[in-house]
């Protein structure tokens, strides 16, 4: 037994380590649980639900460019119903906590996804997505809109019995007047960020490498980005903040808690390297033990100016 | 499936800028089946950031094959690999071709570097005692790949090897040799070529599978990035890294 304390709270919700696998990149946990043995992580987080299911964007929806990629899935999902009756029975399996992720094309729709979702003991807590790139409404048109934000958390929060955390958008001039609008609608926390809005195009065909058009960059390539936003809105906003942008080693994890952040979601490096997010856990206790650091949690916004 | 660290043992050129290369891989080895996949992460850097996947070629005791055109980003990075080096491969993924039934003759139609699942395939129907023919094409010679293939009738859009014109004429103009009900047709190739061997399958009711491509970044499922569209339900993509690469000749839609 290490005598590091790897345990974090993200608001009321207490987490065994920092350890959260970022929405969209695990699907609902049965696939990536071939690789990890998602007991030891702090949870992960599902891929956006919506009310109905979405059939999603048609091909190609995915393309790499350099230190990263594009996608543009468009929140293909098996709806919340479906969610409940074939997704639940196996997370239910793990103890590690159960973030949901909404993302709704109407206030209306957020808040009945919240009614059907909250009762479920198995789901620990609530990440709404308002940042969507890729899908028409909803998506950007809220992640873009302090009032809009304020109003689905202020909504979603007078139905939901479990912590709520709102999922921000990079897209933006100031994350930090987003994340205070989030505190001040009574959100538990928020994460930061959400993908950044990116194209690329084939220069023999001249069209969009992404059917969509425009799709969302992930990957090392936003890590500075994502530190930067994480850093604004920690120096501005009294608010917990989970950390997600282009973590792909456990140094990446440390610069976002050092930032500000504490808990941090591993995205893209899942496609990857499907395993990190286990072998990681050794690789944050050695460091704590080489810096002297008794407990993970103090590392959280410890940046020294 | 799994993820192992395989040493590459050989990188032989098979054609003009066609690559064969072997890898020591025991669990991968062990499970495969004809028309899996793998993905291979074929450099420890960002450049290329996402995994590349390859059809298994063939596999022998422990070790098994991938064939690839270099064209450029990860494919060039893999060429240039030395005997000893290691390879983070996941696999195999996917589902495979179908090699019980009754049919008495598989005809394997490829179209370019869509040769490449077939040496492995073509073994095990061997065990299974079909009788095999192959057809190959490609736009030249240097495009039309015969490796390890059996009775095989080549095609090139610029008549440079064996029939001038596609693999799917090819096939047709000698269809009329096999009895319709006792064959099943395997192809794999481009797009365009694998919409018109549909074409002609569905028109002449002839049971086939076709492996599919398509971008995609986990090849396990989670990302969702490789969408193919059913042909029965229009509400419903499949996934080719997961549901695919291979599906019946009906069950999907071509674009």
């Amino acid at each position: 037994m290490s005598a590091i304390d790897l345990s974090v709270s993200v608001g009321p919700l207490k987490l065994k380590n920092p350890i959260l696998l970022a929405s969209g990149t695990v699907g609902y946990g049965n696939e990536i649980a071939e690789f990890v043995d998602l007991n030891k992580l702090g949870g992960i987080v599902t891929k956006s639900l919506s009310l109905k299911p979405r059939k999603g964007n048609p091909p190609q929806r995915v393309v790499e460019t350099p230190s990263g990629m594009l996608n543009a899935i468009g929140l293909a999902n098996v709806g919340v119903e479906e969610f409940l009756k074939t997704k639940i029975p196996f997370l239910k399996k793990f103890d590690t906590a159960i973030i949901c992720n909404i993302a709704a094309s109407s206030i209306e729709e957020y808040v009945e996804c919240t009614k059907l979702l909250t009762a479920e003991t198995t789901i620990s807590a609530f990440e709404i997505n308002v940042s969507c790139p890729n899908v028409r409404e909803g998506g950007l048109e809220f992640g873009n809109d302090k009032k809009a934000v304020a109003k689905i958390t202020e909504e979603v929060k007078k139905v939901s019995t479990k912590p709520v955390f709102i999922k921000l958008s990079p897209n933006v001039s100031r994350i930090s007047e987003f994340a205070l609008a989030a505190k001040e609608a009574g959100a538990d926390a928020v994460s930061a960020i959400n993908t950044l809005v990116g194209a690329a195009f084939d220069i023999k065909t001249r069209k969009p490498k992404i059917k969509n058009i425009t799709g969302g960059l992930s990957g090392p390539a936003i890590k500075p980005v994502a530190l930067a936003k994480v850093l604004e809105i920690k120096r501005t906003v009294d608010i917990p903040i989970i950390g997600i942008g282009g973590i792909f080693s456990w140094q990446d994890a440390v610069e976002f808690m050092i930032a500000g952040a504490s808990a941090f979601q591993l995205g893209t490096v899942n496609f990857v390297q499907p395993n990190i997010s286990e072998t990681m856990i050794n690789d944050l206790i050695l460091y704590c033990e080489k810096m002297n650091i008794t407990s993970l949690k103090h590392l959280t916004g410890s940046f020294i100016l | 499936m799994f993820l192992e660290n395989a040493t590459v043992k050989t990188v032989t050129q098979i054609g003009t800028n066609i690559f064969l290369l072997t890898l020591r891989t025991d669990k991968i080895a062990k499970q495969a089946k004809p028309g899996q996949f793998v993905n291979i992460k074929v450099s420890n850097s960002n450049f290329p950031l996402l995994r590349r996947p390859f059809s298994i070629c063939n596999v022998k005791d422990e070790t098994i094959s991938i064939m690839f055109t270099a064209i450029g980003g990860g494919t060039s990075v893999l060429q240039n690999k030395q005997s000893g080096d290691i390879l983070d491969v996941m696999g195999p993924l996917g589902n495979g071709f179908s090699i019980s039934g009754s049919y008495q003759k598989a005809i394997i139609v490829a179209g370019g570097i869509g040769a490449a699942p077939f040496p492995f395939l073509i073994n095990q129907l061997e065990k299974e005692g079909k009788d095999i023919h192959c057809f190959s094409g490609g736009r030249t010679k240097n495009d039309c790949i015969t490796y390890e293939m059996k009775n095989t009738a080549t095609s090139t859009d610029d008549g440079s090897f064996g029939f001038k014109g596609n693999v799917v004429e090819l096939l047709s103009s000698k269809i009329d040799e096999f009895e319709k009900n006792k064959i099943k047709i395997f192809g794999c190739g481009p797009n365009a070529m694998l919409k018109s061997l549909q074409n002609f399958c569905i028109t002449h009711s002839i049971e086939a599978e076709i492996s599919t491509e398509s971008a995609m970044a986990c090849g396990y499922g989670i990302c969702q990035g490789c969408p193919i569209q059913s042909a029965t339900d229009e509400n419903k993509f499949y996934l080719v890294c997961k549901d695919g690469p291979v599906f019946d000749v009906k069950a999907i839609e071509l674009t």
